[in-house]
């Protein structure tokens, strides 16, 4: 049943996938819109500056209606000539309006402006007053242009691809884990220290503190950090250790008893299951972090863990379990808590190993898979970077206006903008 | 059935949210912000339950006298009263129409003359526990310690006046030598090539990991692996 | 820390173990005696605080800036100089300023700056055609995401319930990108990581941030690309007034808040060195002294 699930939910989300650039291929059928040929209108005196003159007016790509683009050349007089021109005005018309209306001014030098403020289905046309102090000077009236949604983010289409291709890797190493495949796994040393630090719990009998972070069940961190807690609070039931877990979040206090519940059933101990074993402080960061202090400083837990997303309370709290003389097992995917968590604990998961971790500890062939999958998205991001970092020292040593754009375009798809 | 609803509704939420992200066409744009509103009106509603739990438990502290109980007392009195200043916008000029966090309402002078100093406290116990955990942290013990401790050193000293006063006779070709240089190279080269590389992964176990929890075959959060 | 044993322990050996009480009295008093006497440390503006003074400096008169106040009283007094710098700038280049919040902690803090900063030293700046207080909306990255579409659906009346569409500089306002630039304040989440990659990326509208000195790295490989600049911590807020100095004359001579902060840093700074310094002397005494008595044990 569990396998059959599994390729009905990979099948369903490879169609759905598949759907997508289909629909964006059906939607590059539709017309483009011409530039209207009008009347230059010029208006003032002399050393007016020239005006701009749109190159592009067309309805937004990849959005879901409500905008267009515009673009013009700069004005001969923006930067050169009698560089004159303080600012660009854009001015609409819709289509059954008599009057433009001014609807935004853009800085000289910039060539392009969205208009989204527009309705789905109407005709406009614009016309750019390039502006010198009180003075401007009109560009020709564009045709009219109607904006409207499209089927498919073609702005996006660099990251649906990588995605696409990491999404197939991951789902085909769960596969050939399933087939019993040997896979090798590098030792995580903070979670081969979880036995040692909940046993050490137990034979000073003092409780354990787990901390799922800050942020609600909405943060994929959290999730992580209550995944990793199934699998600690099982070991803590079948230890008959103590844990103390004080949350920050309504939505996690429910999730974390649940999951430690089940814990506690899987150990064979639902009667040693309380729910005051999870308890909620307040969702205020610091007086989170207060609360959590006190109950540290009072109770002397013998084993911290912190698991999930941390900000400035990271160092706080490992400051305090070091004063008291907790083991400290952290884990965290803040770049910039890592170097507290680090200097502070005795053990740390970084990054990736955060979400390695659940996997990791189950030790099931399925999830083990997944990770593997992810070595298929670094082997693209190492070898674009070297490759990227190789064409472009070739092309500053050459010269070479090929080699040049060749490494742009690569970094294009590779960029967010 | 009560391990299949949820796995069959994670896995069409997460599909649709996947496929919105890409479509910006009716019905699927705006989708992701839709599910957000979503678990955000939840996650309101669900705080009755954390405050409800907040209560319960002190009150039982207080009423069995545990240990330390006077701190629940604290808790209890504070909660009640921000609560009532804000719900009823008690001294507000404007009335309980008013905004709630307007200048001369009781909410807002509790805010300003026990609530921000309270929290800048705590966020100020930051700039002590740097001082004791770099203390302890940065010892020369091993090769991998010795340069973590001479670039935090580095950083340091070119944050200060004092690095450009010490190194500022290097000029010309060497003026890289100066330690503010030095530091700001620290930062923008190795610091913000490991700050990638670790993004990277993190990206890429959050991608694995979600469709882990999307396909199913990380179940850990409902519970334990047997049906 | 106090947790170990405490026979036949050498000097060397407890001042490696120093009380950490006795760092942070050094510490304090390194904080407090450079804010008692006011004194001022001006910082050189570093090309991302610059970028990102010069792009509100080549806004035209009547730009739209959204200021966002992601941020509490605990971060305020190393972020409010940035803000209170950026409002002055704004002002002076007659910028439109829309002033909201993603954090509940944020709302007080904008009726702050507007009675502290704005209503003072730009009496001319009316509400509702220069500037408006939007107040605080629940949602987090999921209030951007619907921003981005439809700003007055979240955004139907201002902080003190009027309506927006009877406020004249809400008019044209139709969704995020109808703004010049989005400035957050906060490195907290939400913050400028959720404006960058909400708003900024999908609506290619500029986007700047100013954060506590701790976020700063975190947010550090979005620039240049998806941030316009970034203020880090208290040094960012001094180079932002350095570079309002250097452009309004006015400002000459007045000691600005992150300027103060900066001395109070410069000084912290030197006594953990010192510590770090003195630890390290301590475990290279020990480390030797374990060596010849490991020798002598031997012979």
């Amino acid at each position: 049943m569990k396998i059959c699930f599994n390729k009905v939910a990979a099948l369903g989300m490879v169609l759905l996938l598949l759907a997508v650039p289909y629909s964006w291929l059906a939607a590059q059928a539709e017309p483009d819109t011409l530039i209207q040929d009008t009347t230059v209108t010029i208006t003032g005196q002399e050393h007016l500056p020239r005006p701009a003159q749109f190159t592009f007016v067309h309805d937004s790509e990849g959005d879901a209606g409500g905008s267009i683009t515009l673009k013009w050349t700069l004005s001969p007089d923006d930067g050169a000539g009698e560089n004159n021109v303080t600012s660009y005005n854009i001015f609409r018309k819709a289509s059954g309006e008599s009057e433009f209306e001014k609807i935004g001014t853009v800085a000289s030098g910039l060539t392009e402006y969205e208009d989204a403020t527009t309705t789905d289905g109407v005709a406009y046309s614009y016309y750019i007053l390039t502006s010198s102090d009180s003075v401007g000077s009109k560009s020709d009236i564009s045709a009219g242009v109607v904006s409207s949604a499209q089927w498919f983010n073609s702005k996006d289409l660099d990251t649906f691809i990588i995605g696409i291709i990491i999404c197939f890797s991951v789902i085909f190493f769960i596969f050939w884990a399933q087939k019993g495949k040997k896979l090798y796994l590098r030792k995580i040393a903070g979670l081969e220290a979880v036995d040692e630090a909940i046993g050490r719990a137990t034979e000073m009998g003092r409780p354990i503190l787990y901390i799922p972070g800050i942020l609600d069940m909405d943060d994929v961190q959290t999730v992580a950090g209550i995944t990793i807690l199934g699998r600690v609070a099982k070991t803590i039931a079948e230890y008959d250790t103590k844990i103390n877990m004080p949350v920050s979040r309504s939505i996690v206090l429910t999730t974390a008893r649940e999951t430690i519940r089940q814990a506690y059933v899987a150990a064979g101990r639902p009667d040693a299951y309380s729910d005051d074993m999870v308890h909620y402080l307040t969702d205020e960061q610091f007086g989170y972090v207060a609360a959590v202090d006190g109950i540290m400083v009072r109770e002397k837990p013998a084993t911290c863990f912190y698991i999930g997303a941390f900000f400035a309370e990271s160092l706080i709290f490992a400051e305090t379990g070091h004063s008291i003389g907790a083991i400290q097992i952290a884990g965290t995917a803040m770049p910039a808590q890592l170097p507290f968590f680090v200097a502070a604990c005795d053990y740390t998961l970084i990054g990736e190993e955060l979400f390695a971790a659940s996997a990791y500890l189950s030790g099931e062939p399925k999830q083990l898979g997944s990770l593997k999958g992810q070595d298929v998205g670094k082997i693209i991001a190492m070898v674009v970077i070297v490759l990227l970092c190789a064409l472009f020292t070739v092309a500053s040593l050459t010269e070479s206006e090929a080699v040049l754009s060749l490494a742009n375009t690569i970094r294009g798809w590779f960029s967010a903008s | 059935m009560r391990r299949t609803v949820p796995l069959v509704i994670t896995l069409i939420v997460g599909t649709v949210l996947i496929v919105a992200e890409f479509v910006p066409h009716k019905p699927f744009g705006n989708l992701g912000d839709k599910f957000s509103m979503y678990f955000d009106i939840i996650a309101v509603f669900a705080f009755i339950l954390g405050g409800g739990n907040l209560v319960r438990v002190h009150i039982t502290k207080i009423s069995r006298k545990k240990a330390d109980w006077p701190f629940s007392a604290v808790t209890l009195a504070g909660f009640a009263l921000v609560l009532a200043a804000g719900l009823f916008k008690i001294g507000n000029p404007g009335g309980i129409r008013g905004d709630v966090a307007v200048v001369g309402s009781l909410f807002n002078d509790l805010y300003i003359f026990i609530f921000t100093p309270l929290q800048a406290s705590m966020f100020a116990l930051l700039a002590f526990y740097v001082g004791s955990a770099s203390y302890r942290a940065f010892r020369a013990k091993t090769v991998e310690a010795t340069i973590l401790l001479v670039a935090a050193f580095v950083i340091l000293l070119g944050r200060t006046p004092f690095g450009l006063w010490l190194t500022g006779g290097f000029t010309g070709s060497w003026e890289f030598l100066q330690v503010p240089n030095l530091a700001n190279w620290i930062m923008d080269v190795p610091n913000l090539a490991g700050q990638r590389a670790i993004m990277i992964g993190i990206a890429l176990g959050v991608i694995s990991m979600s469709l882990r929890i999307i396909l199913g075959v990380e179940r850990t959060y409902l519970g334990q692996d047997n049906d | 820390m106090g947790n170990g044993h405490t026979e036949h322990k050498t000097l060397v050996e407890r001042l490696q173990f120093i009380d950490r009480r006795i760092i942070f009295v050094f510490i304090g008093l390194a904080v407090v005696i450079p804010l008692l006497f006011g004194a001022v440390l001006k910082e050189e503006t570093t090309p991302i605080v610059q970028t990102f003074f010069d792009t509100i400096e080549g806004l035209p008169e009547g730009s739209r800036v959204l200021l966002s106040f992601d941020y509490g009283p605990t971060t305020a007094p190393e972020i409010q100089p940035m803000v209170d710098a950026i409002v002055r700038q704004c002002a002076h280049r007659k910028s439109k300023m829309y002033m909201m919040a993603l954090w509940a902690t944020g709302d007080n803090l904008t009726g702050e700056t507007i009675e502290k900063v704005l209503k003072p030293e730009f009496p001319d700046y009316k509400y509702g055609t220069d500037y408006i207080n939007l107040g605080y909306q629940t949602g987090n990255q999921g209030l951007i995401r619907v921003l981005l579409v439809d700003f007055k659906m979240m955004y139907a009346v201002d902080a003190s319930g009027t309506d927006v569409d009877s406020i004249p500089m809400m008019k044209n306002i139709r969704n995020l990108k109808n703004f010049d630039l989005i400035v957050s304040f906060g490195g907290g989440s939400p913050g400028i990581k959720e404006w960058v990659l909400y708003a900024g990326d999908p609506g290619k509208i500029p986007v700047g941030g100013g954060c506590t000195a701790v976020s700063a790295p975190l947010l550090y490989p979005y620039y240049p690309n998806q941030l316009i600049g970034l203020l880090g911590g208290a040094k960012g807020a001094a180079e932002y007034e350095n570079a309002l100095i250097n452009a309004y004359p006015e400002y000459k001579g007045r000691k600005m808040a992150g300027m103060k902060l900066m001395m109070s840093q410069a000084v912290s700074h030197v006594v953990i060195m010192f510590f770090i310094l003195f630890g390290n002397i301590l475990y290279f005494i020990q480390r030797s002294r374990d060596k010849s008595r490991s020798m002598e044990a031997g012979r």
